[in-house]
């Protein structure tokens, strides 16, 4: 068994980046997340596994190093909250178009704008259905613990280089914030030139005569060639689709009404379950792990079996509508959630249900 | 077993760094932990506040609007959360700074007077830990010996030389805590 | 006691008044913090100047990020960094209007170099005041692009490592190198003498814009940042007497579009 640590999910993402191998971190200043990078500039791992850490001078600028260092492939990560996450729009597009592996982690924080510095999941759609301009998508993981922060960064990278696509973690000020347990993970040896040749040998790691030169670009002038790349993202997306969801379920077996909720949302849900149980109000909980890939399947076999389903996310509704489609609107779906950085308690979640699912 | 606890007072009081030790106890004993704080610029001087829950199981939400146990450091959360006790719960305070006390009668109330206390044992810094020692007189939800351990595991290595000190608040808060009579 | 107060406070021993351009919302910076201070010398400079009904205030994000809070007058809030861009697009639409912009280090230095760069090189007749604290005072204290080799910060722990970090940036030296600058000049307000001086240089910031049709008046006041920097207020200001100033040293840089020889 790994080393037991009490750990901020914030911590945990950087000491896991540590001992996953990573080759660097680029990232600017933002609460509630900077104490990624200060884990990581406390800790000097440069002079340990000799993992780059840099603060650049906006995020517009770290995503473009992650873009570099990612194209020659190198395994490269970056975090920031919500209006940092803004900024890093336009290179995250370039990366899905380059097919760039990498891990971008949002601690997000209510908006729009500057908004406040205190948890929120609006972001969803941003995250989900794209973010940036073009036809793409990012696998989105959603933690709900300090444990799932830490562990993401391998999966992450794992599902990134798999698929050639930038990942991101989606997480809000409350895990990131958050001290729980967690058990970190044996180090893993960073990639030697030799490994990184062989596991990425379209990266641009300098043309040898035996092969081919390696490009990295999103651009391709003729229209009918970057029809065929659109193809194949498309192509990807679906595998992605058909074979990475992932999910869990508390206490559905005999449930009648069933919470959607991932993240913080999902460990509030759980209260509030428990809460409605003592009330004898039978309700269990369906978690995305993944938002990209959607557990679609899971929720339509579910919504068989229950009489409602509310939607608990902190925004206004956004996640609300990929359980709309799972159920093609066959059953009832609603949406609670308090915003810009309020946290709805269990207690509000219960009534929640009994008023807009039980009642209404 | 489950132990659902708020510790609020101005920033700068500790009641971060009490929870983390806390919770650090939880841990040696096996438990599961969760901490949570209030966070942001308002924690400069402003007030702050952490909730701890330790259980046998896994925790589910870690932010609450009720507690087993308030542990009170100034008025101004003496005046929000003396209301988010369960009914049947304790709360504990400093009467330092005081000036409306807790009326409820329907929970346990204790005094530790720890801000005096420390001022007069000359270890200001380590007041939280005469408020910890008097909160696990009370409700001995970790076991000292764990605390001791949580400690080491939760501070510097730079502040072990303070373990001895911070054994002495804990001590002198079970001897000084008291309760509130008509509660 | 209250009568000896009472005595001493009306209306014939009144020497000094606080401006209406300060709003009489209670500061939010931290005691000691040199922000308060360079708000009212500029609200001040307005005051005297009676512009204050005809001028656009830009507040950045930063620890003044809620300059709006304070000053009295019609106030945008711009996303970090880009307070230049939006004071170009105020002033370039309303070209009689009086503009400027209050930034921190890290939002004029660091994520917002390229529209403070590019502001001064267009000679945008606008007044950027810069207050300079060497480190990100709102975030809790991580490393600026001004912080000083070796100095501390949140994200340099062991101190600024400039092999690793980078070497601290001199913005305003750079600045008066672009021909679009007319007055660029460096102040603080630590004590009586350098408030006075500092607000003479930011009247005649406003002055020239007044008075020109393009050139940016760019004022930095090197400041403290005793949260930050984990010092008492007195013990900060003596640290950025014996620290900050030989880097970055007080006085006029350019004057008139002309580079002040030394
Ligand atoms: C796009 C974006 N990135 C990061 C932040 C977080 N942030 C807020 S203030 C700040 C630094 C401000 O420092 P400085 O300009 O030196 O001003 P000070 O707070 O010291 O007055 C940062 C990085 C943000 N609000 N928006």
């Amino acid at each position: 068994m790994g080393e037991l640590k009490l750990m901020k999910g914030n911590e945990a993402i950087a000491e896991a980046a540590i001992r996953a191998g990573v080759d660097a971190y680029f990232g600017y200043p933002i609460t509630p997340q900077s104490e990624v990078i200060e884990y990581l500039m406390a800790e000097k791992p440069y002079e340990t596994t000799g993992m780059v850490v840099l603060q650049a001078e906006s995020e517009i600028a770290a995503i473009n190093m992650v873009y570099g260092a990612a194209a020659s492939g190198k395994k490269v990560m970056t975090s920031s909250s919500s209006p940092g996450i803004s900024l890093k729009q336009e290179g995250i597009s370039y990366m899905a178009g380059a097919e760039l592996p990498c891990l971008i982690a949002n601690v997000v924080r209510g908006g729009p704008g500057l908004g406040t510095i205190q948890p929120s999941q609006a972001d969803y759609f941003q995250a989900t259905k794209g973010g940036g301009h073009g036809d793409y998508h990012l696998i989105v993981l959603a933690p709900a613990s300090v444990q799932e922060m830490a562990d993401f960064v391998s999966k992450g990278f794992d599902l990134a280089f798999k698929y050639r696509a930038p990942v991101m973690i989606l997480s809000d000020g409350l895990i990131g914030q958050m001290m729980e347990k967690v058990i970190l993970s044996e180090h893993t040896p960073r990639w030697t030139d030799e490994e990184i040749i062989k596991i990425s040998p379209w990266a641009t790691t300098g043309k040898p005569a035996t092969r081919e030169r390696n490009i990295i670009t999103s651009l391709d002038l003729d229209s009918y060639r970057q029809e065929q790349h659109n193809i194949h993202l498309q192509k990807k997306y679906k595998e992605i689709r058909e074979n990475e969801v992932e999910y869990e379920e508390y206490m559905c077996e005999d449930a009648e009404y069933l919470y959607v909720a991932y993240g913080s949302s999902a460990r509030i849900a759980q209260k509030a379950i428990q809460l409605g149980r003592d009330k004898g109000i039978k309700a269990g909980l369906l978690r995305p792990i993944t938002l990209y890939p959607f557990p679609s399947e899971a929720i339509r076999r579910l919504s068989q079996q229950v009489k409602g389903i509310l939607s608990l996310e902190l925004s206004a509704g956004q996640m609300i509508e990929d359980i709309r489609l799972s159920v093609d609107c066959q059953m009832k779906v609603e949406h609670f959630g308090r915003m810009g950085g309020v946290i709805h308690s269990p207690a509000e979640a219960l009534q929640a249900l009994e008023e807009k699912i039980i009642g209404g | 077993m489950t132990e659902e606890i708020i510790i609020a007072g101005f920033g700068g009081q500790g009641v971060l760094s009490m929870g983390k030790i806390l919770a650090y106890s939880g841990i040696m004993q096996e438990q599961e932990v969760s901490w949570m704080p209030s966070y942001g610029p308002e924690m400069r001087g402003g007030t702050a506040n952490v909730t701890v829950i330790l259980s046998d199981e896994r925790i589910s939400s870690p932010i609450l609007t009720e507690y087993d146990t308030a542990i009170i450091l100034n008025q101004q959360s003496l005046d929000k959360f003396e209301k988010a006790v369960k009914p049947g719960g304790l709360l504990i305070y400093d009467g330092n700074g005081i000036s409306h006390h807790p009326e409820r009668k329907d929970i346990r109330i204790f005094r530790v007077d720890a801000a005096d206390e420390a001022g007069k044992m000359g270890l200001a810094k380590i007041f939280n830990m005469i408020v910890l020692g008097g909160y696990l007189k009370v409700n001995p939800v970790v076991e000292l010996d764990n605390v001791i351990k949580g400690l080491k595991k939760s501070l510097p290595q730079r502040y072990h030389h303070m373990i001895p000190d911070n054994e002495k608040a804990i001590m002198r808060g079970i001897e000084i805590i008291y309760p509130v009579k008509g509660s | 006691m209250k009568d000896e107060i009472s005595e001493i406070v009306n209306v014939e021993n009144l020497v000094y008044k606080k401006t209406p351009l300060m709003t009489d919302n209670i500061l939010s910076y931290c005691p000691g913090c040199g922000h308060g201070t360079a708000h009212r010398i500029t609200m001040e400079v307005l005051e005297e100047l009676g512009i204050g009904e005809n001028t656009i205030g830009i507040a950045p994000v930063g620890c003044s990020v809620l300059a709006y809070e304070f000053m009295n007058i019609d106030m945008q809030q711009a996303a970090h960094g880009r307070a230049p861009a939006v004071a170009t697009g105020i002033k370039r639409t309303w070209p009689h209007k009086i503009v400027f912009t209050y930034q921190g280090d890290g939002d004029l230095a660091a994520i917002g170099t390229a529209e403070t760069i590019h502001a001064c090189n267009r000679g945008e007749n606008i007044v950027i005041i810069f207050v300079n604290n060497g480190i990100y005072g709102m975030t809790g204290g991580q490393m600026a692009p001004t912080t000083l080799p070796g100095m501390k910060s949140s994200t340099s722990p062991y101190g600024r490592d400039v092999h690793i970090m980078g070497n601290p940036l001199k913005m305003t030296e750079l600045v008066a190198e672009l021909p679009g600058t007319r007055f660029v000049t460096r102040q603080a307000v630590h004590t009586p003498g350098n408030v006075r001086k500092a607000k003479r240089a930011i009247k005649k910031a406003f002055e020239n814009q007044i008075n020109f049709k393009e050139g940016v008046n760019f004022v930095e006041i090197v400041s403290n940042c005793n949260s930050g920097w984990k010092m008492t207020p007195v013990h900060s200001n003596e640290w950025m007497v014996e620290n900050m100033f030989p880097f970055y040293p007080l006085g006029d840089i350019k004057v008139d579009g002309e580079l002040v020889n030394k």
